[in-house]
C-alpha cells in the first residue's frame, strides 16, 4: 500500500464523527493480544495527545487559525479517547508503565536505526539507554510491590537488565538541550521522527505525573517522582531537536503528516484485525486533516506544501523486538553522558550536572533502592530464589 | 464451560515465545548482580512510617450527649469513637455491597448465554441485595441514635473502601465471568462476616444490648450470604471440571 501525501484527500472533516459507543470499544486482552498491539496503542495515544496539545498552544498564539484548529482538535481528542480506552482495566498502573517503557525502548530503537542524520540518531540512542534502565527499575517495583512478572506484559520481546543507571540520568537542564535540525535541509523523515519520539516521551511524563500519587507505597511514589523527572528531561531533549524557526503552519503540516505516517506504520504491522480497522480509519482521518492544513498553508503562507512534505510516506516504522540493536548500543554507549548539546564520556560531565545530581540524590535514590540485587527471572525474583 | 476457562492463545508465559525467552535469559548472564537486598526499600518505607499521619480522624459527634446514650441504652465504654469508626465502616461497606449486587444482577440479566444461570439464583441475589440495603439503613439509624453523623466517611470506612476497590472493578468489568464475579463477591462476604461478628461483640462490650441483638440478626443473614456464594462458586467450578472431562 502506498500513500501520496500531496494528493490524498482522506475522510472529509465533517464526516469524522463518533458516538460514545463507538469511542468506547471493547479493550484488548492483556493476556492474549500481542504485546506489540499494546505498544502501538500506547504510541498512537501519545501522538494524539501531542497533536491536541500542539493545536491548543497554536490557538493561544494565532487568531486566524482558531476555527480550523478547534475543528480538527476535537477530532484529535476523540481519536485519543478511542485509542486510550482500548487498554483494559486489568492492567495495574505499574503494568501499564511497563508497556509505556516498552514503547520507549522498541520505538526509539527502531527510529534510531532509520534516522538518516547521525547526530539525531545519537540523540535517540542516548535516550534509549535511559528508558531501557527505567524498564529494569519498574520491573523490580512490579515484582517487589505487586509480586508480578513484568514479562507477562513484555512477552519476552524486551530485555530486563540495567542500562545507563537512572540515578546517573539526572542532569542540569542545560545539559538536556540538543542542537536542532535545520528546517531547510533536514529530511522530512527526520522531522517526523522527532515529533514521534517527543510525543511518546511527553505522554509518558504526563502518565507518570498522573498515576504517581495514586500509589500508597512510598517507594513507588518516590520512584515515579524520580522517573517522571527523567521523562521531563527527555521531553526537553527531544523538544529541542526541532527547529524553532519553522512557522506554525509548517509545524502543523508536519504534525498531520506524521500522524498519517504513524497510522500507516501501525496498520502495516497490526495483527489484531479489529484494531487494524481503527488504524485504517484514522489514517484516512489524518489525511483529511492534512488536506485542510495544506489549504491553510497555501492560503496564509502562499507556499506549496510540497516544500515541506515528501510525496510518499517514508518506510513504515517496524514494530518488532530490537534486542540486538539495544544490546549493541548498551555495550558501546553506556558510558556516554551529555555536556551541553554534545555527548561525552562520563569523565567529562559538566560541573552543573554533577552538582545537580549530587543534590537531588543526597537523601537517597529510589531507583537504586527498589532494584538492589534485582535480577529478572521468569515467574519473578521469588521463582529464582527457590531454584 | 465459561469462556474464561477455555484454552487459547494466552501469550504471557515464557513458554509461549521460546526463542525470544531464550534470548532474554541469555541476556541475564551478561550482567552481574549482588544478593537480593531490600534494605533500601525498607529505609524509604520506614522514613515515612515513622512520621506517619493517619489517613484521617473520626468525626466529632454532632450531639455529644447522644454519644452516651443510644435510645434507652446506656453506653458503658470509654471510647465511643471506636464504635463510631466501626459503625461508619459497616455503613459504607453495606452501602457499597448493595452496588456490588446491583452490578452482578445487571450483568447476569444482560448475559443471555451464561451457563451458570441454572446454578445461580437471581432471585436469591436480589434478596441478598435487599438485605445489604436493610443493613445499611439499620447502621444508619444506630449512628443517628448515638449522635454520630452517618454521612461522614470515617477512617476505617475509607480504608475498607480502599481494600474493596478491586472487587468493584471485577464486578463491573464486562469481560469477567460469573464465577470470577462470585469469587470476588466471596472476598467481600468473608470480610463482611468477620466485621459483623466484631461489631456485635463491640456493641455488647459497650453495653448496647439491644443494638447488639439487632446486629446479631444481620450477622445471621450475612452467614447465609457467605455460605450460598461459596457453594455457588464451588458448584460452578466443579460443574465445569466435570463437563470438561
Ligand atoms: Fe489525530
Ligand atoms: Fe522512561
Ligand atoms: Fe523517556
Ligand atoms: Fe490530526
Ligand atoms: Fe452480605
Amino acid at each position: 500500500m502506498s500513500v501520496n501525501l500531496l494528493d490524498a484527500r482522506g475522510t472529509p472533516l465533517d464526516q469524522q464523527r463518533f458516538t460514545w459507543r463507538d469511542l468506547v470499544q471493547d479493550p484488548i486482552s492483556k493476556l492474549d493480544d500481542d504485546a506489540f498491539t499494546r505498544v502501538r496503542i500506547i504510541l498512537a495515544n501519545g501522538l494524539e495527545q501531542q497533536a491536541n496539545r500542539f493545536q491548543h498552544m497554536c490557538s493561544q498564539m494565532n487568531k486566524e487559525l482558531r476555527e480550523p484548529l478547534a475543528m480538527i482538535r476535537r477530532v484529535e481528542h476523540h481519536q485519543q479517547t478511542m485509542i486510550n480506552w482500548l487498554l483494559s482495566s486489568d492492567h495495574s498502573p505499574i503494568e501499564t508503565t511497563i508497556g509505556y517503557e516498552q514503547v520507549a525502548i522498541e520505538v526509539t530503537a527502531a527510529i534510531a536505526q532509520q534516522e538518516p542524520d547521525p547526530y539525531l540518531a545519537q540523540v535517540y540512542r542516548f535516550g534509549l539507554l535511559e528508558d531501557f534502565d527505567h524498564m529494569y527499575r519498574y520491573s523490580a517495583l512490579l515484582d517487589r510491590v505487586e509480586g508480578k512478572d513484568a514479562n507477562n506484559i513484555l512477552q519476552s520481546y524486551t530485555d530486563i537488565v540495567p542500562g545507563r543507571p537512572t540515578v546517573d540520568e539526572h542532569r542540569h537542564p542545560t545539559d538536556d538541550l540538543r542542537d536542532h535540525y535545520d528546517r531547510k535541509t533536514a529530511a522530512p523523515v527526520s522531522k517526523m521522527n522527532a515529533l514521534t519520539i517527543m510525543s511518546g516521551e511527553y505522554q509518558t511524563r504526563d502518565y507518570y505525573m498522573n498515576i504517581g500519587p495514586t500509589f500508597s507505597d512510598p517507594v513507588a511514589r518516590q520512584l515515579y517522582a524520580e522517573i517522571a523527572s527523567i521523562e521531563e528531561q527527555h521531553v526537553t531533549q527531544y523538544g529541542s531537536i526541532i527547529d524553532p524557526d519553522e512557522t506554525m503552519l509548517e509545524k502543523w503540516l508536519l504534525y498531520e503528516a506524521n500522524e498519517a505516517y504513524n497510522y500507516y506504520s501501525l496498520l502495516e504491522s497490526e495483527t489484531n484485525p479489529r484494531i487494524k480497522a481503527i488504524w485504517e480509519r484514522f489514517l484516512e482521518y489524518e489525511l483529511g486533516h492534512l488536506d485542510v492544513v495544506k489549504n491553510l498553508f497555501k492560503k496564509y503562507e502562499r507556499r506549496d506544501p510540497a516544500e515541506i512534505l515528501p510525496e510518499a510516506l517514508p518506510t513504515p516504522i517496524p514494530f518488532e523486538s530490537q534486542r540486538d540493536f539495544v544490546r549493541k548500543t548498551l555495550e558501546e554507549e553506556i558510558n556516554l553522558r551529555a555536556n551541553g548539546t554534545q555527548f561525552v564520556d562520563k569523565s567529562e560531565e559538566s560541573k552543573a550536572s554533577l552538582d545537580y545530581r549530587n543534590h537531588i540524590n543526597s537523601e537517597g535514590s529510589p531507583s537504586e533502592a527498589v532494584s538492589a540485587g534485582y535480577q529478572w527471572a521468569p515467574g519473578t525474583e521469588l521463582a529464582r530464589k527457590s531454584s | 464451560m465459561e469462556k474464561s476457562t477455555q484454552l487459547g492463545m494466552n501469550r504471557t508465559g515464557a513458554d509461549m515465545s521460546p526463542i525470544h525467552s531464550k534470548a532474554m535469559l541469555k541476556g541475564q548472564s551478561l550482567f552481574k548482580v549482588g544478593p537480593i537486598d531490600s534494605t533500601g526499600m525498607a529505609a524509604i518505607r520506614s522514613s515515612y512510617v515513622q512520621l506517619k499521619e493517619p489517613v484521617g480522624s473520626v468525626p466529632l459527634p454532632g450531639t455529644f450527649k447522644g454519644v452516651l446514650t443510644s435510645g434507652k441504652e446506656k453506653m458503658t465504654g470509654h471510647n465511643p469513637e471506636v464504635l463510631i469508626n466501626k459503625l461508619g465502616e459497616r455503613l459504607a461497606f453495606e452501602r457499597s455491597g448493595v452496588r456490588l449486587y446491583d452490578a452482578l444482577i445487571m450483568k447476569i440479566e444482560a448475559d443471555k448465554a451464561d451457563e451458570g444461570k441454572d446454578i445461580v439464583s437471581i432471585n436469591l441475589l436480589k434478596q441478598f441485595r435487599e438485605e445489604e440495603y436493610e443493613h445499611f439503613l439499620m447502621v444508619k439509624e444506630v449512628m443517628e441514635s448515638v449522635g454520630a453523623d452517618p454521612t461522614a466517611q470515617t477512617p476505617d470506612a475509607d480504608v475498607a473502601g480502599l481494600a474493596a476497590l478491586g472487587i468493584q472493578k471485577v464486578m463491573t468489568e464486562p469481560r469477567t465471568s460469573l464465577s470470577q464475579c462470585l469469587e470476588a463477591l466471596l472476598t467481600a462476604e468473608m470480610t463482611d462476616n468477620g466485621a459483623w461478628e466484631l461489631l456485635v461483640e463491640l456493641c455488647e462490650e459497650m453495653g448496647l444490648d439491644d443494638t447488639s441483638a439487632e446486629f446479631r440478626r444481620a450477622l445471621a443473614q450475612e452467614e447465609k450470604h457467605l455460605e450460598q456464594i461459596k457453594s455457588w462458586v464451588r458448584q460452578l467450578t466443579m460443574g465445569q471440571a466435570e463437563k470438561a472431562l
